[in-house]
Formats: structure tokens, sequence, C-alpha cells
């Protein structure tokens, strides 16, 4: 048969999914457990998720979590750090810590036949890290290098501005590794406490998937996990009490990179929280506008103009309003050219050139015939459910998922482009060479920028 | 264990390889082109990778971007160039499958009809683009080209780094596109691996329906190779740059893919550089907070390979102390050997990272991508069981062996990245190189 080069092969009807099933516990110490069988290959993985993360930082200690998150894997129970690590090395273990705004989560994936180890080895991370003084000094040395070696990486230091301008003092307002003069003032006594009063069973949630039955797995995380206890509440702050700052005076920010080769660009302003009703038509929007390849700003400023490699927007979806942003590097000689783009386009979803049915449609497709995806592996499966357990999203949010997103019409996706961005708002971070790029500032009409020397 | 799997080879040379994975109703559909920036010549770096951008601008029958129809039909894609390979991708939902293959088959067909002068200069900018954010605006970042460009003569394929010259990707001409699709995009000069929840016979059936049609095409011309001289001392480079901390990089010349004592110094890197127990990261970092980090790879390739150290000086500590520390521990090893704590670890976490490559069927390293490589790489999709051998094979004596075999002092490149000003922080004897 000829293949007809006409037109594409049509799709036909949608695979049906069928969504792993997560059995629920909780333990008597309050400890959620969470298992879901996953028997494609011998592997099985361990997921702790406790709701603290950069935000829970006192205000004059950035950096607090992360480095107690980074504390955990320096020995724990019976084991110094060498030890540790050349038991999770002996069960073919991978550990994986990640410390966000509003969650610290370890990952322990091993061999199946170690599962019981490795279930020990986290439980033992979480709840037992000795939390020496030795380590301490060195992890927090390591820590303050890397800071230094940041102030040469653009991003990094755009992401650290745009987040600083956008929330000052506001608990989203640093990013986790925190800041030089507080690492240098943090002290053991600050993590042992924070780790004490944070780090509690009614609080946490572990889930465990692989390759055994949901029996197995939550016997071994009882056995694992069942013993422990605290005194503090770690209830994590409540970000719906935090007063949002109001946007800055400054609308625009230079942060200097003498005959840096591009520029690194932000621009946006303070989204929304995770709990938005309108999370559903806000992911529709944003992969029109910024989220995927095809989208708006990346053909506009890639594929029109060459002027980058990659653009992008997102919602960061938080416990509080995370931000909303667009990121891009651009080219130095056409970084003003590529802000204006920028935000024509951000203007225009709003109304002049709303969303389209056919982006509509596209948009959408991918977002559902794309949802299969996350259901490969075990380890992708637990982080998906992490995000229902840390969100307090209800047990059918996988299966609702689809039909959601499918609800979502032009004029849903036009008003929420209205409502939740905001061009009066917008705060811009041009992290470049201040000569290539001042004398151009003028055509945004923005004032003259803030330049931003500490970071 | 085992990526089971059938392999029909088309009329036209192409070869397809099918895998059942029926997990998750998705199918991923992979494409390896045997060529890379080993086939381009000096003068004119980068130009296999530039190509692989105007593979996503549109072929004969649908000219409008490559990445729409599929994204729409919720796949994950993307493509990838090295030295040896360039390979394609969709992760698709199986209802999807038929138009991935239509689309990877129009674009090996029928590329150039759809070919621009304005796209040809639009992706020649947005590759200039990916250069600035990925090696010139990035600390650090041309340290893989001054490496290169010490280990191998003018003339050899790995000379340069894939990404290329800046002004050989602003010389390249539209013209050399054609010549170069007409010569490396032929069905005879790749492998495409279907990896999901698919039938085998029917995704055969598929892979011949879209790809039959293309013409075979002939076998590209053979790279040509010219002897390296084995170093008889060492090198010392120096190299300024927009950085904090001075950084060392020390480079020998080592085994290809697949070939003798590979697999051996894979578990030599893993003993040095992995993980905090390993020998460098508990006596540089932990114990003597001489470094801020430390790594080690065998990065091995399909000519050749190169074995690599890499460690950053914490702040007040000099590249020479690095030097010494690092010598001394390899000495260690080439003398004693591994103790038997660390080859029972170092097979453990090698058996493990090839169980951890089963999990998804597509993308980069997924299990068709790492069919293609068997495939194309030693002509057996089916080299999984003996590669992983390879490791279980590996015993002290043979690390020991290989360490001092491969990793000897007179035939280091030695690279120092010190901040703009600071060529005094260098390694003593480093001679100035300049990268752009």
């Amino acid at each position: 048969m000829r293949v007809d080069r006409a037109r594409l092969p049509a799709l036909g009807a949608d695979p049906s999914l069928r969504f792993p099933e997560i059995q629920r516990r909780t333990l008597s110490n309050g400890l959620r457990v969470w298992t879901i069988e996953h028997h494609a290959v011998p592997l099985v993985s361990f997921l702790a998720l406790v709701p603290v993360g950069a935000s829970a930082d006192p205000l004059e200690r950035p950096g607090l979590a992360a480095i107690t998150s980074d504390m955990l894997d320096e020995g724990c129970g019976d084991l110094d750090a060498m030890a540790l690590h050349d038991t999770l090395g002996r069960i073919g273990g991978h550990l994986d810590s990640e410390i966000g705004s509003d969650a610290t989560i370890l990952t322990l994936s091993s061999l199946g036949r170690f599962a019981d180890r490795a279930s020990a080895l986290l439980a033992d991370m979480v709840m037992h890290p000795r939390l020496e003084a030795p380590d301490f000094q060195r992890v927090r040395e390591l820590r303050l290098n890397r800071l230094i070696q940041l102030r040469d990486l653009a991003p990094a230091l755009a992401d650290r501005a745009f987040a600083r301008l956008l929330y000052r003092d506001h608990p989203y307002g640093h990013t986790p590794l925190g800041t030089e003069e507080s690492l240098q003032a943090v002290t053991l006594a600050d993590v042992r406490a924070f780790h004490g009063g944070m780090f509690t069973p009614s609080q946490a949630t572990v889930i465990a998937a692989g390759d055994a039955t949901h029996d197995a797995l939550a016997a071994s995380v009882e056995a694992a996990f069942g013993r422990w206890s605290t005194t503090g509440d770690g209830k994590p702050p409540d970000p719906s009490l935090w007063p949002l700052p109001e946007p800055p005076e400054e609308r625009i920010a230079l942060v200097n990179r003498p005959a840096a080769a591009q520029s690194e660009l932000r621009i946006g302003h303070i989204g929304v929280p995770r709990h938005t009703p309108d999370y559903h038509a806000l992911l529709v929007l944003n992969i029109v506008l910024g989220g995927q390849f095809v989208s708006r700003i990346n053909m506009n400023l890639r594929e029109d103009k060459g002027y980058t490699y990659g653009a992008r927007t997102s919602f960061d979806f938080r416990r509080g309003p995370g931000p909303f942003a667009l990121s891009a590097s651009v080219q130095s000689d056409v970084t003003i050219d590529a802000v204006s783009e920028a935000l024509n386009e951000l203007h225009a979803i709003r109304g002049d050139r709303p969303v389209t049915a056919e982006e509509l449609q596209t948009g959408r497709a991918a977002l559902t015939r794309g949802y299969p995806r996350n259901f490969e592996t075990a380890e992708q499966i637990s982080r998906g459910a992490a995000q229902l357990a840390l969100y307090d999203l209800p047990d059918d949010y996988f299966s609702t998922f689809v039909p959601r997103i499918l609800a979502v019409d032009e004029k849903t996706v036009t008003n929420a482009a209205e409502r939740y961005i905001d061009p009066a708002r917008f705060v811009t971070v041009i992290v470049g060479d201040r000569e290539k790029v001042s004398p151009e500032i003028a055509r945004l009409n923005m004032g003259a920028p803030a330049e931003l020397t500490s970071i | 264990m085992n990526i089971p799997y059938t392999r029909q080879t088309l009329d036209n040379g192409l070869d397809v390889l099918v895998h059942e994975d029926h997990g998750c109703p998705i199918v991923a559909v992979n494409l390896w082109y045997h060529v890379g920036s080993k086939n381009e010549t000096p003068g004119r770096t980068g130009f296999a990778h530039l190509f692989e951008h105007l593979m996503f601008e549109g072929s004969q029958h649908y000219d409008k971007g490559y990445f729409h129809p599929l994204q729409e039909a919720g796949a994950l894609l993307n493509g990838s160039t090295n030295a040896d390979r360039t390979n394609y991708w969709e992760v698709v939902p199986t209802n999807a499958l038929e138009l991935a293959l239509w689309m990877e088959s129009d674009r090996m067909g029928y590329l150039l009809p759809a070919l621009t002068d304005a796209k040809f200069a639009n992706q020649r900018d947005v590759v200039l683009n990916e250069r600035r954010q990925n090696y010139e605006n990035r600390p650090y970042g041309f340290a893989g080209m001054a490496i290169m460009a010490a280990l191998y003569p003018a003339d050899h394929p790995y000379q340069w780094m894939t990404i290329g010259a800046a002004e050989d990707i602003r010389a390249a001409h539209i013209d050399d596109v054609r010549a170069f699709f007409q010569t490396y995009y032929r069905p005879r000069n790749a492998s495409l691996a279907l990896a999901g929840d698919i039938e085998t016979e029917q995704a055969v059936e598929l892979a011949g329906r879209y790809f039959g049609e293309l013409e075979g095409g002939h076998e590209p011309p053979p790279v040509q190779v010219p002897t390296v001289a084995p170093f008889l001392s060492e090198r010392r480079l120096v190299l300024e740059d927009r950085v904090e901390l001075p950084r060392l990089y020390l480079s020998w010349h080592s085994p290809a893919i697949f070939a003798a004592d590979d697999a051996e110094l894979d578990l030599v890197a893993e003993i040095l550089a992995s993980g905090k127990t390993s020998r460098l990261y508990r006596t540089l970092v932990y114990q003597e907070r001489l470094a801020t980090e430390v790594a080690a790879s065998q990065s091995s390739r399909e000519l050749a390979g190169y074995f690599q150290i890499i460690v950053t000086a914490a702040p007040g500590r000099t590249l020479d102390e690095l030097e010494r520390a690092i010598a001394v521990a390899i000495d260690v090893l080439a003398n004693e050997g591994p103790t038997p704590q660390e080859m029972e670890r170092c097979q453990a976490q090698a058996e493990a990272n090839f169980i951890f490559r089963l999990q998804t069927v597509g993308g980069f390293g997924g299990k068709s991508d790492q069919l293609n490589a068997y495939n194309v790489f030693v002509g057996d999709p089916g080299f999984f069981e003996r590669d992983l051998d390879r490791y279980r094979r590996v015993t002290p004596a043979s690390v020991q062996r290989v360490a001092r075999e491969w990793l000897q002092p007179e035939s280091r490149v030695l690279l120092s990245v010190v901040p703009r000003g600071r060529s005094d922080l260098a390694l003593a004897g480093s001679q100035p190189v300049t990268v752009s």
C-alpha cells in the first residue's frame, strides 16, 4: 500500500489509560503511607515527602531548610557518611534529594531484592540524621562555595534577582540556597532545632512504588518508619497568612555582566497558588503562550526571529502564589528587541490576539494525549502521587485531569489571561552587558533600570 | 536480563528493530543516522548539528514545522547530535505511531524540497545562540574545545566539539545541506527502533510501508582517522575565563566504546569519583577540603575514547595541590588495586544502572535508544547482556592494570581554567590557549 503523502494519517481514538491504584494507609504515628504496584522491572522506589521547604526558612536565616536537607545523608543512625554511602552503593541505590519552596523530597530507588534495606536507610536519614559538627562545617563551606560559583552563572543570577524583586521579604523572596550572610551565621543548633521541629510523621508522607505487592511495600515502610516520633508539630507555614508585597518601584532591573554573549531575561510577576480553581485553564493558557515548542513565545523569539535557543513561560504553582515568568537567554545585541517582542506576546494573548480555536485544540490535545507518558516508571508515578499529597488534591485527581482540560474553552483561556497576566505589574530582569543593553532601554518606556549589584 | 527484539532489514537497507512493552499505552520511535561531527572536516565544523536543526523545519509533504502535528498528538520529541551519530525520537500515545512514522519518513525522504534560505538563515542564528547559551556564556564553557584540540591532531575527526566553531557555523552554506543530506540521510545509513505498546508484526509492517518507498542510497565514505602518536610528555595548558574558582581538567586517551578495557576504565572512574565514598571525593572534598567538587568519566566513543578527571579548587587552595593529590590517588590504585568492598559496590551500581535504563521505552537512553546504539556500534541489538557481562567480568587485577596502563602521567593533557587575569593560578608551566 502506497503512503498517502497528501495528508497526515488520522489518529483514531485515544488509547485508554488505566491509572495505577494508590493504596493509602496511616500509621499510628500519623505518617501517611501510600503504595503503588509497578512490576515492569525489578526495582523499588521509596519517596519521603516532608512538606517543609525553603519558604519555612526563618526570615533572618534563608538557606536553613536546604542545608538541613543536605545534612540528611551525612550519616544517620549507626552509619557515618562514608558507611551510609557505601551501603547505598552496595544495594544499587540511587538517592535523590530535592528541596523546593514548599517541600523537601528524598527518593531512594534500589534493586527490588534490597527493598527493606532501602526503606530502612531512607527512614534513618529522615528520622535519625547524625547532624554532627565536622559534617556541618564541611557542608556549609561547600554551600558557600556554591554561592561564589553562582556569581558567574547568568540564569542563577536572574532567578535570584527576579525572586528578590517580586517577593522581597516574603518567604518566596529567596532561593533555597540562601545568602552568604545567612550561611555564615547559621549554626548546627539551628539545623538540629529545625529538623527536630519540622520533620514529623504526622505531616509527612512516604510513597513506596515498585516490583512488590501493596502489602509488602507497606510492611517495609511500616517496619522502617513505624517508630518515628517527634516533639515538634512540623506544621508547615500557611502561605495564605503571608501578606503579598506590592509590585516593586523598579519596573526593570539590570545585572551588569560585561561582554556577556547573551542577556538572560525574566519577565513576570507574582502568580497564583496551586489551589486556584483556574488551574486547568492556566495550564492550557500557558501551553499556548510559552509552555511547549510550538507556543507563541518560542515560535516568535526562536523560530521567527532567531534571537534565542529557546524561550518559555511558566506559572510556578506552589502552596502560596508562586511566580509567573517568561524566561529566555537572548543574543546581546537584540536584547531590547527581544524584550519588546516578549511583552507584545504577553499583552496580545489577553485580548488583542486571543487564543484561537486551533491553538486551543493543539494545547488541550498536547496536555491530554501526552498525559499517559507520566505513568511509565515507578518513580514518575511516585512523583505524581507526591503532588497529590503535597497539595491535598483529591484521590480522583489523575482520572479527572483529562476531562477537566477538555472542558477549558477559548473564553475561559482568554479570561484567565486577562485575570492572571497583568502587564501593569510586570518586572523585567536583564542579566547582560550594560554597554550593549542600556542605551536601548529607553525604547521600552519603563524608566531607567535599577542596577542590581549584590544579589 | 535483556531487551527482547526483532530485527528486519528493509530492501533499502534500513534496519527496523521492534521491542514490545505493554506497560503503558505509548510507543517510542527512535531513529539513528550514523553521522555526527566526526564526519565533518576542519573549517566546516558544527555542520552535522546545524543539519539536525533543519530536520525540524518541515519536509515536502508537511512543510509547516515538524513539531506541530506531533505535539498536538501528545508526543514528546527531540533530537541530538554527537561526534558519532545523530538521533531523533518521538514518544507518542499508541494511536499516533503512524503519524510519527509518516513524519520521520517524510523528512528522511523529502527534506530538500522544503528547504529554503530563510529557514537555513534562521536556524543558523538559533544554533549560534545555542552556542552562546551553552558554551560562551557559561562558566568553564570553553574547556571542552581546548581539550579536544589538545588531545587530537588537526585532521582528526574528534579534534573539534560537535557544536563547532562559530566562524564555521557562520560560513555554512545551504548547498552543503543538500550534499550532506544526500550522503548521510539515507535508509542504508539509518536504524529505526520502535518500542512500546505495539505488536511486532504490525510495527514491522508499518515501518516497511512508510520507509520502504525511499531510495536506499550508498554507503557513506569512511571516516579518515589519522594515527595518534602516544604522547611522550604531558601537556599543560591554561585558559582564562569568567569564573570564580580555578578548575583543573586531566585528560587521557582511552579505548573506544565496547573495546577492551573500556568497562574497566568506567569502573576506575566510579572508584575514583562517583559518590561520596569514592577515593577522590573522600580525600579531596571530604577530608582535606582541597576541592569543592570532583568528577571522573570514561567517555568512550566509536573511534576512540578519553578518560577525564575534573576538579574545582576550594577557595585558597591551588591546582598544584590538587594535581599532586590526584596523581597520588591514581598511583595507589595502579599499585595496589581496588578493595573488595569497592569492587562489590561498583559492580552492584553497574548492574543497577543497567536495570534503571530498562524503565523507559523512549527518549535519550531509553530502551529504543539503547537498541539502536547496540545495532549501530556493534551490529547486534541484542548486545545488552554481553554489555553487562563486560562489567561483571572486571576483576581487581584488571582495574589495577588499566589504571597503570592508560592513566600515565606523561600522557596527560592538563588544562587549568582560571579567572581572567589570574594565569598565575594555573599549574606551573602551563601554556596559554585561546578558544572563542
